[in-house]
């Protein structure tokens, strides 16, 4: 008995006291207001506070948006949705912009690979210089070349034409695409393009079958920065169509009316333009580090 | 099924990586590529494999000149240092890989996966990616799919090199098993003298782009060409030194003398190279034994045997003695040498006469 209790503060004190630290802290982190919580918290509030706003008026009627100040629609409405969804003029901006948009991504894509392989593998006169100078497209703003492409193409008759946008989002996004793709073709031994000719693989079923496998992840990562430069560029695709290939963010810009602007309809505009953009960064969530860094870590 | 390189060269900017070089690999046999690192072991193989195109020469397969042709129609398998693999496939689709483009019928690929899979000790793994193995598995994997083409030309450069101790050893066990039931030429690059013995066959020790003797191993390992070959074949390197011979005497150093019958009968008189591997120099005098009196610069310590550094008159020795020894830096050691292992080197290095226990052998 008396062993049992001289023992026992000795032998469990350290434990429980431990525990009650770990349960303290715990407590303090769940509720107490912890400093990191609290910069967190204003953090997202500024972060979300624009789009929180655009969603905000999108719910609403132009008369409440006009009217009062409300932090929340008090009449919630749909309309200015339903406007976007039946409306050809609002919808086929969506529509023209894809089309667009996932043209231009497939064209980089298709143009960078193999471009990106030839940099990663192969020693040729001038090609650190070729590669650093791939990039003097985009060190010039889209407007330097609003006005060659809109003579070229209207002289071609490419003008109001998916394919026109696409191709002129091309000289911006191939050259970024290839960079992140050497990136990520860096980091692939040799050697397995060597053991696949060994095996008998020719290049393009390598390349097709075990090599593009491989860089996914950089494909992916490429083509989120090409599908979101051609979703968020304005100058270009608005210089370059009228109405057969309107994109949406050209749409948006003409909804002055005879009764004014339509700031309801436009702020349901502006939450789909958000959407695609959302959901393609989501997908490759885990690789836009190393995407922004061109696939160098 | 032979492989014949004839004045093979190449040359890459201003280097030359391999200097002309004939070689001819008989059909079935064992070949170990010797020699330190960049010393063109892993040129000479990509050559061979066709990776690379000679500069100068022409590559023969079963007598057919197979210089320019593709690697893919030349039948060859390669097994790299690094463990290389298909990441993206299974086990089973890797080793498979090879017969599938060979247009084979399903149920032969599977038998011959399977077979190839056992014989690797693979079978439990066959489903899991090659990433998820450890890496002794991962080269397995990649020596079954080498393996299981029936290449005629197996070249594996370094293969074990990235391997842990224990599973280099277990590896280097089944290889000539491997070896003896496949049938076909295998072509070994490694740096290890000591693997280059285990694995016997022929030998071709290489140094600085050049092949300095090819042979049997165990021949190269005894009777090595010339001085450069000795220290390549010999790990630590061989020792050297200068020894004067005139009329009936041989001269090491400074007074000692041996009748030059013992090791140097029937040789012109002249200065020579001594050279003596490390093994060979003991810290015991035994009968007839040479002494040099040298400085001690390190000891190594490998469990049961000792690695003495020494400094004699500027030269570096280094001898190898069993057991642990316990000594100074700096002290003098006074080592011996029997002279039955002493081999002679001329002025440009080639070999004058082997150690007379080699030659006993």
């Amino acid at each position: 008995m008396t062993d049992a209790t001289a023992q026992a503060p000795g032998a469990s004190s350290l434990p429980e006291d431990l525990t009650a630290e770990r349960n303290a802290s715990r407590v303090g982190r769940r509720f107490g207001p912890s400093g990191s919580a609290v910069v967190m918290v204003l953090y997202l509030l500024f972060l979300m506070l624009p789009i929180y706003w655009l969603l905000n008026m999108s719910l609403k009627t132009n008369n409440e948006i006009l009217g009062a100040f409300s932090l929340w629609p008090r009449n919630a409405t749909l309309q200015n949705y339903v406007t976007i969804l039946t409306d050809p003029s609002w919808y086929m901006g969506y529509v023209n912009s894809l089309i667009y948009v996932l043209m231009n991504t497939a064209i980089s894509l298709t143009v960078a690979l193999p471009a990106a392989y030839a940099f990663s593998r192969y020693n040729f006169m001038g090609d650190k210089h070729l590669f650093f100078w791939l990039l003097t497209n985009r060190m010039a703003p889209p407007a330097v070349f609003a006005l060659p492409f809109f003579q070229l193409y209207s002289s071609v008759g490419l003008f109001d034409t998916h394919i026109a946008v696409a191709l002129a989002h091309a000289l911006f996004n191939v050259p970024l695409a290839v960079w992140i793709l050497e990136g990520f073709m860096r980091g692939v031994p040799k050697e397995i393009d060597e053991t696949a000719y060994i095996d008998g693989y020719s290049f393009g079923r390598f390349f097709v079958k075990i090599f593009m496998p491989l860089i996914s992840s950089g494909i992916g990562v490429a083509a989120f920065f090409c599908f979101m430069f051609s979703w968020v560029e304005l100058l270009l695709s608005r210089t370059l169509t009228s109405v057969d290939a309107k994109p949406i963010a050209a749409t948006m810009t003409r909804t002055g009316g005879a009764g004014g602007i339509d700031w309801g309809v436009l702020a349901a505009a502006g939450v789909l333009t958000i959407i695609p953009g959302a959901l393609v960064v989501f997908f490759v969530r885990n690789y836009i580090a190393k995407g922004f860094a061109l696939g160098r870590v | 099924m032979s492989l014949t390189l004839e004045n093979i060269s190449r040359v890459v900017g201003a280097e030359t990586h391999i200097h002309p070089t004939d070689l001819t690999l008989e059909p079935g046999t064992m070949n170990v590529l010797l020699g330190p690192t960049s010393s063109g072991k892993t040129s000479l193989m990509r050559l061979m494999a066709g990776l690379d195109q000679p500069t100068t020469g022409r590559i023969l397969w079963k007598g057919d000149d197979v210089t320019g042709q593709r690697v893919q129609d030349r039948k060859v398998a390669m097994v790299y240092q690094q463990f290389i693999n298909y990441p993206s496939m299974s086990v089973y689709d890797n080793i498979a890989s090879p017969l599938r483009l060979m247009g084979l019928k399903k149920d032969e690929i599977d038998t011959r996966v399977r077979g190839t899979a056992d014989l690797m000790q693979l079978s439990p793994m066959l489903d899991r990616r090659p990433l998820e193995l450890s890496g002794g598995q991962q080269q397995r994997c990649a020596l079954a799919r080498a393996l299981v083409k029936n290449a005629g030309l197996v070249l594996l450069d370094e293969p074990l090199a990235n391997l842990d101790y224990k599973l280099r050893e277990e590896l280097r066990a089944e290889i000539p098993n491997i070896f003896e039931r496949s049938g076909s030429i295998f072509v070994y690059a490694t740096t290890e003298p000591e693997e280059a013995l285990l694995l016997g066959g022929h030998c071709a020790t290489l140094w600085q782009g050049r092949v300095t003797q090819f042979g049997p191993t165990p021949t190269v390992y005894r009777r090595p060409a010339d001085a450069t070959t000795a220290r390549v074949f010999s790990d630590p390197p061989m020792n050297f030194l200068k020894v004067e011979k005139s009329g009936d005497r041989i001269s090491f150093g400074t007074d000692q003398t041996l009748p030059s019958g013992t090791i140097a009968c029937g040789v012109a008189d002249g200065t020579y190279l001594a050279g003596f591997r490390p093994n060979h120099l003991s810290l015991t005098p035994g009968a007839d034994t040479l002494s040099f009196d040298t400085e001690l610069t390190v000891t190594e310590i490998t469990g049961s045997e000792t690695f003495v550094h020494l400094d004699h008159h500027g030269e570096r020795w280094v001898g190898l003695v069993h057991g642990v020894e316990t000594l100074e830096p700096g002290q003098v050691l006074t080592v011996h040498l029997d002279p039955a292992h002493v081999y002679l080197f001329d002025a440009d290095g080639a070999l004058v006469q082997a150690a007379p226990y080699a030659e006993a052998a």
